[in-house]
């Protein structure tokens, strides 16, 4: 969901930069607090798994394919705060490095990606395992849940940069309905690969994952 | 080697791999946003990337011919920055200046 140069006006753009640039900037102040000598080595190792996998696109429908995004993965793994962080260094780097996603775009990608996905995900994440048992495989599951939601939610995010700027005069309801159905199957495989890779880590190095991590703290707290 | 280490290596193996093997494999077919781009319409508004014409644009590298060597020199590339870049901010955002106070 790279957003190219020209599809969205300049001033949109522009805005969407000072908006980005909040959301960033509370991420910077939030991941500050949050991460230690421990955890940050976890939210670097994130952010290149997550370049690498977005290069993996799968095919969703005829002619369509689509790629993780990795909000939710990494909000689980880091933490929101560091999870928005490490999205937009995927983001920088592929759009510097790589030509993927416009310059000028930037602003509204991060919004989409970096903060809309990222947050979505992490709430859905953390009401989802409120409701099933206290365990690893429900921390999977959750973030499956999670990360199924947060790729249509990012979508959203772009429909209504979409209605606010666009360059075109195509019908905002017709991009709303193909934007939700298609990001909607792409969730399915944005699913399945969040829920594997947070197993596997849950399963190695279960003492670094942020949304596991939190209860381990919530039991200490009770028996102390 | 400490399990730490294992972890991080293994994890950043995987991921070189993946970016640097397995992305050979992966579709080439338009992403969600570009395919409703396209059947709606608004591709046409779509202007070429800044950077287009670069080293690294694509995801292939400028040179070399061979699409599976391409694409995969690309993709180590991004891994071994990506982890340079991350690494580096992360470690910078988690220095913790009041234990340096006492």
């Amino acid at each position: 969901m790279h957003i190219p140069d020209g599809f969205i006006d300049v001033p949109t753009s522009a805005a969407f930069v000072g908006l980005s640039a909040i959301g960033v900037g509370a991420a910077l102040k939030g991941a500050r607090t949050q991460l230690d000598d421990k955890t940050a080595p976890l939210a670097g190792l994130t952010a290149v798994f997550i370049f690498a996998v977005q290069m993996l696109n799968f095919p969703v429908v005829a002619g369509t394919s689509g790629h993780l995004i990795g909000a939710a993965l990494a909000a689980v793994l880091v933490g929101p705060w560091a999870a928005t962080l490490a999205l937009t260094v995927v983001l920088l780097m592929q759009a510097f490095l790589f030509a993927d996603g416009g310059l000028t775009a930037l602003g509204l990608s991060v919004f989409n990606m970096s903060i809309i996905s990222v947050w979505v995900g992490y709430a859905v994440f953390l009401v989802i395992k409120k409701i099933l048992p206290q365990n690893k495989s429900s921390v999977a599951i959750a973030a499956s849940i999670a990360a199924a939601v947060s790729v249509p939610a990012a979508a959203f995010g772009f429909w209504i940069q979409y209605v606010i700027g666009a360059t075109g005069t195509f019908s905002d309801s017709a991009v709303f309905t193909s934007m939700i159905g298609i990001h909607v199957l792409i969730g399915i495989g944005e699913a399945i690969i969040t829920g594997l890779t947070v197993t596997a880590v849950l399963a190695s190095r279960s003492d670094l994952v942020f949304g596991w991590k939190n209860n381990q703290k919530a039991l200490e707290i009770k028996n102390v | 080697m400490s399990k730490n280490r294992k972890f991080y290596i293994g994890g950043f193996i995987v991921s070189l791999f993946l970016a640097g093997v397995v992305s050979f494999y992966a579709s080439s077919s338009p992403d969600g946003l570009e395919k409703v781009a396209e059947d709606i319409g608004f591709i046409e508004t779509a202007k070429d990337h800044t950077y287009a014409d670069g080293a690294l644009a694509d995801y292939g590298v400028k040179g070399i011919e061979n699409e599976r060597a391409s694409v995969g020199v690309a993709g180590v590339i991004g891994v071994i920055g990506t982890a340079v870049v991350a690494g580096v901010f992360f470690k910078i955002i988690a220095r913790k200046p009041e234990k340096t106070k006492r």
